[in-house]
């Protein structure tokens, strides 16, 4: 057979004729077609879910304060979802966005692995992996050449908690080792807390009873964002709930506001002047509670001093607060702050709160001050469905702290931040001080080692330039944080927690709860790296340290101290989960204050008169002075909060960045909301680009035109612009921080500042 | 059309170049296929896919695996009280626990007890590392199956051998036929590439869906829905 061409081309289409028909006749083509589609069910990238035995395991999720219960599904004992625990007192079932995205925590890639020592430049990046012993022995190495050096006073640790064992275990460290410098992060708690105690000469953490309330009438806290503890104020909202009135005084609409009975636009730093204004209605209207005034308050009429000096009462101050100059000041009209007096006074379980947002600043302690009284005035002190101070839990048990001679010289020197002082005599901590302090100290720092435990307060300090100066010159920084976060980043060493879902601790409710409930966080996973209880770290330091520090330390490990300091509570802790203590509201007509008055002081003698208004203690209206001149800045920024982003010390998991709108974040830029009467007036559009500058730095940002936000008024959420984590949180949009500063209460130096001047131009 | 009209036609379209002056160039040769030869080569095309089809293909396709340690279910079973659920038992959730861990195993095998190669394998390489033993599982579905042993074994009292053979009484574990593509067992589609015919008694049964709706079509009266098993 010869083959030309032709015929070769005759005989390929032939063989593949007979090929394809065959096919046709034969299984090969139909499995493979079914196999590809299964094949590509299967490709490696595909996430498929492990099968397994489910199991759950009850804890506490202690990313922010508010210490929610959770119970976590595991498959085969990995954790795979976590869910509110319904009968956790403090949030009955209800969780927020962050405590459910909590695994993207345990498993993401911004964990700090194990033990890391700086290489580079600080904040560069470059670390060493170190191990356990080696870390533990530079720091301690440190610290012991700082006490030898005969100034333990000038280590400071930056913690973001004083609750519970944890922050109370390396407060001691600090006691043994000699120095006062314990700093906790503020919160709007620290300005509250003060006010009752200058008018109820009460110690401890407020509480309010808002499930039992009808009337809520909030000055600008965010309920629905996650003041306090977010899983518990979700459960006041939703079907079923009992009816509650809750109205939102406030310059934007927030969550909030929008879901409130009513919300009322005021002008913002101006809460004061209302809360006064509505005292005014109530006592000309004789709404008052006259069995509270007459019997158990004190400096609601005028009264005189033992040295015969009559003192203008907190009825006669009020006549200063008439609506027409309210309405003037807040912006609202004055048959509705009369009107909103008359429904407070009248309403049968009124509660004021206050507290900024999520309440992450303090504020003035004139507006807890003006807040607390109108709460007294319709008698709302220590009764159900009220405001009280919660005695301290004293749950545990510690042996007494011997220290030497070098560590009482240092915790007789003042602290560094001036909390305490007789400048300052009735604030704990002052966070927002320290920058300055060191920044203007001449020669070295004050600050010579720096340890930071669940903070990140490079991210969350107001002015963060100035904080990152500060950082600069302290010579050692510490963090103890799971996270890779800005203050980790920027420090000498890492010595990296467990992550919230692995370790063992115990977590007191949030201030605010009416119940006294210490839950006991569970490791619900061993640990997934080489991470270490920070408890353990500090046991370890201290016998590093040796001499008294170490016999401070008696205990092994974290979770011996803590079953000796719980004592008898451990087993019932254990095997429940909680504690539970009984905040027992005394006799409402037995009760007696803790004042010098022994009674409620409307006119607070507690308080240093000579840096108020008029040498007089009571609450008054002065604007916060925010910072900027007003030629150069004619807006106005403030910070607000939403709960889909986390401002606080952990950030955002990449789950919650997911929720969030491109009318707040697109891409990698944030947006500034903006009236948009204001932003015809500076030619600005939708979703056009603006240079947004303050007097503390500038940013690119996008605007949102929103009708819910006074004119005149810019406002940004915290939560954005992290520049550490990991690449699925750093680089989105603008840390607000970086843009606004402190400003300093007179009276307690907690920082008062709500917003700052600013300037928008279209770019 | 025949071959011979075809190339007609091929050569009155070649007929121009016979115009160019090359005399390398003839004109269109005599045709040199038949149309026998073009028969037999399609047969030769027609054979070999069908026979690469039916033999080389099934060769090809799957890859023959040795389990880790070669498990003698007979010996089990005669010493176990319940039967099959003895270790392939449901958990207290209702979920079936499929193939045991190790746990099940290590309450008889801390050590070694009979000296069998394969137990001394088992407990050398597995228990006292404490590993899992990584059994291939020839009944393994994709993900996005969902099958409930607990509504067929508990609630319609099938047996296991209904559904996967007498691997209960065997005393070697059968080659484990890995699907190259897929990754399945060959027990998914059945030990028949065609899957003609029904497979031998005591042979698992083939687990594709069409298998799951032709059982449930017989037994049930209907195939099912699609969100039965695809949740």
């Amino acid at each position: 057979m010869k083959i030309d061409r032709r015929s070769f081309l005759t005989y390929t289409t032939a063989v593949v004729l007979g090929g394809a028909a065959g096919s046709m006749l034969s299984p090969a083509t139909w499995k493979i077609t079914d196999d590809i589609a299964i094949w590509t069910q299967n490709w490696p990238w595909t996430p498929v879910p492990e099968d397994g035995a489910v199991s759950y395991k009850q804890s506490v999720c202690t990313l922010c304060s508010g210490n929610c219960g959770i119970n976590v599904r595991l498959i085969d004992g990995r954790p795979v979802k976590i869910e509110g625990l319904k009968d956790h007192p403090v949030n009955k079932g209800s969780l927020c966005p962050q405590g459910f995205s909590g695994l993207q925590y345990l498993y993401g890639p911004s964990r700090v692995t194990a033990p890391l020592k700086r290489e580079g430049k600080r904040g560069e990046g470059k670390w060493k992996k170190v191990s356990w012993d080696e870390a533990l022995a530079a720091v301690t190495g440190k610290l012991a050449e700082l006490r030898k050096q005969g100034r333990p006073q000038s280590v400071a640790c930056i913690s973001g908690s004083d609750q519970g064992t944890i922050p109370n275990l390396i407060g001691r460290f600090l006691n043994a080792y000699g120095s006062p410098n314990f700093i906790c992060e503020p919160t709007a708690q620290d300005a509250i807390e003060q006010a009752i105690y200058l008018t109820q000469g009460a110690q401890g953490e407020p509480v309010f009873d808002i499930e039992n309330a009808e009337f809520i009438l909030s000055f600008g806290s965010g309920i629905l964002e996650g003041w306090g503890a977010t899983g518990r104020m979700l459960n006041l909202y939703g079907a079923g709930k009992p009816a509650r009135k809750i109205i939102q005084v406030e310059p934007r609409l927030s969550d909030t506001a929008a879901k409130a009975s009513q919300w009322i636009g005021i002008n913002p730093g101006t809460e004061t002047a209302l809360a006064l204004g509505l005292a005014h209605v109530i006592i000309n209207e004789s709404l008052y509670d006259k069995n509270f005034v007459e019997n158990l308050a004190f400096g609601f009429d005028d009264w005189t001093d033992d040295n015969g000096k009559t003192h203008e009462g907190f009825a006669a101050m009020v006549k200063n607060y008439a609506p027409a100059k309210v309405a003037q000041i807040t912006g609202i009209d004055q048959a509705e702050i009369v009107s909103l007096a008359r429904k407070f006074a009248r309403a049968k379980r009124p509660i004021a709160v206050n507290g900024r947002g999520r309440g992450f600043l303090p504020g003035s302690i004139d507006e807890s001050l003006a807040v607390l009284s109108l709460n007294a005035l319709v008698g709302n002190i220590n009764k159900t469905g009220g405001v009280s101070a919660m005695p301290d839990p004293n749950y545990t048990q510690w042996p007494e702290v011997k220290i030497d001679e070098i560590a009482a010289k240092g915790m007789q020197e003042p602290r560094i931040d001036g909390a305490g002082s007789e400048q300052f005599p009735n604030t704990r901590y002052l966070l927002n001080r320290l920058p300055e302090t060191i920044n203007t100290a001449t020669g070295e720092s004050p600050v010579q080692a720096l340890l930071v435990t669940d903070a990140n307060p490079l991210y969350t300090m107001p002015d963060t330039a100035a904080t990152k100066k500060a950082f600069d010159r302290i010579p050692f920084i510490v963090s103890f944080s799971p996270y890779m976060d800005e203050t980790a980043r920027h420090a000498d060493y890492i010595l990296p927690n467990h992550s919230y879902l692995e370790r063992l601790q115990d977590a007191p409710a949030a201030a605010g709860n009416s119940l006294q409930v210490i839950s006991l966080a569970k490791p619900v996973v061993r640990p997934v790296y080489e991470t270490q209880h920070i408890g353990d770290t500090f046991i370890q330091m201290a016998k590093g340290l040796g001499g008294f520090v170490n016999e401070a330390f008696p205990w092994a490990s974290y979770e011996k101290f803590l079953k000796k300091t719980l004592a008898d509570h451990w087993r019932t802790l254990n095997r429940k989960g909680i504690l539970e203590f009984a905040h027992d509201l005394p006799e409402p007509l037995a009760y007696t204050f803790n004042t010098v008055s022994s009674k409620f002081e409307f006119y607070p003698t507690a308080r240093n008169r000579a840096k108020q208004q008029k040498g007089s203690a009571l609450p008054a209206y002065a604007p916060v002075p925010i910072e900027g001149d007003i030629q150069r800045f004619k807006l106005v920024m403030t910070p607000y909060d939403s709960i889909r982003l986390s401002g606080g010390y952990v950030a955002n998991a990449p789950f919650m960045t997911k929720t969030v709108e491109d009318t707040v974040l697109k891409q990698q830029t944030s947006f500034v909301e903006i009236n948009p009467a204001t932003a015809r007036e500076l030619g600005l559009k939708e979703g056009g680009m603006a240079r947004l500058t303050t007097p503390k730095g500038e940013a690119d940002v996008k605007v949102h035109l929103y009708d819910g936000i006074k004119p005149g008024l810019i406002a940004m959420p915290r939560g954005l612009g992290h520049t550490a984590y990991s690449d699925y949180l750093a680089d989105k949009g603008t840390n607000v921080n970086m843009l606004i500063g402190a400003i300093e209460d007179p009276g307690s130096g907690l920082n008062m500042a709500w917003g700052i001047r600013a300037k928008l131009t279209r770019i | 059309m025949s071959s011979t009209d075809k190339n007609q036609t091929v050569s009155s379209e070649a007929a121009p170049d016979s115009v160019t002056p090359e005399p390398e160039i003839h004109d269109s040769p005599p045709s040199t296929t038949s149309g026998w030869a073009v028969f037999m080569f399609f047969m030769i095309g027609f054979v070999g896919s069908l026979l690469s089809g039916w033999i080389l293909f099934p060769e090809l396709l799957y890859s023959k695996k040795e389990q880790p340690i070669d498990f003698n279910h007979a010996i089990h079973l005669d010493l176990v009280y319940d039967g099959c659920n003895s270790c392939h038992y449901f958990r207290d959730d209702g979920t079936f626990a499929g193939v045991p861990g190790m746990d099940s195993c290590v309450d008889c095998h801390m050590d070694v007890m009979t000296g069998a190669p394969e137990e001394v394998k088992f407990v050398d390489e597995y228990v006292t590392p404490g590993i899992e033993v990584p059994w291939l599982i020839y009944s393994e579905q994709p993900d996005c199956v969902f099958f409930s042993h607990s509504a067929h074994v508990i609630g319609a009292d099938m047996s296991c051998e209904s559904c996967h053979g007498d691997i209960g009484t065997s005393t070697h574990l059968p080659v484990y036929q890995e699907n190259r593509l897929t990754g399945y067992s060959r027990d998914i589609w059945g030990h028949s590439i065609s899957r003609l015919g029904k497979p031998e008694p005591g042979e698992p049964k083939p687990m594709k869906m069409n298998d799951c709706a032709d059982c449930h079509l017989e037994k049930m009266g209907h195939k099912g829905a699609c969100f039965q098993c695809h949740k």
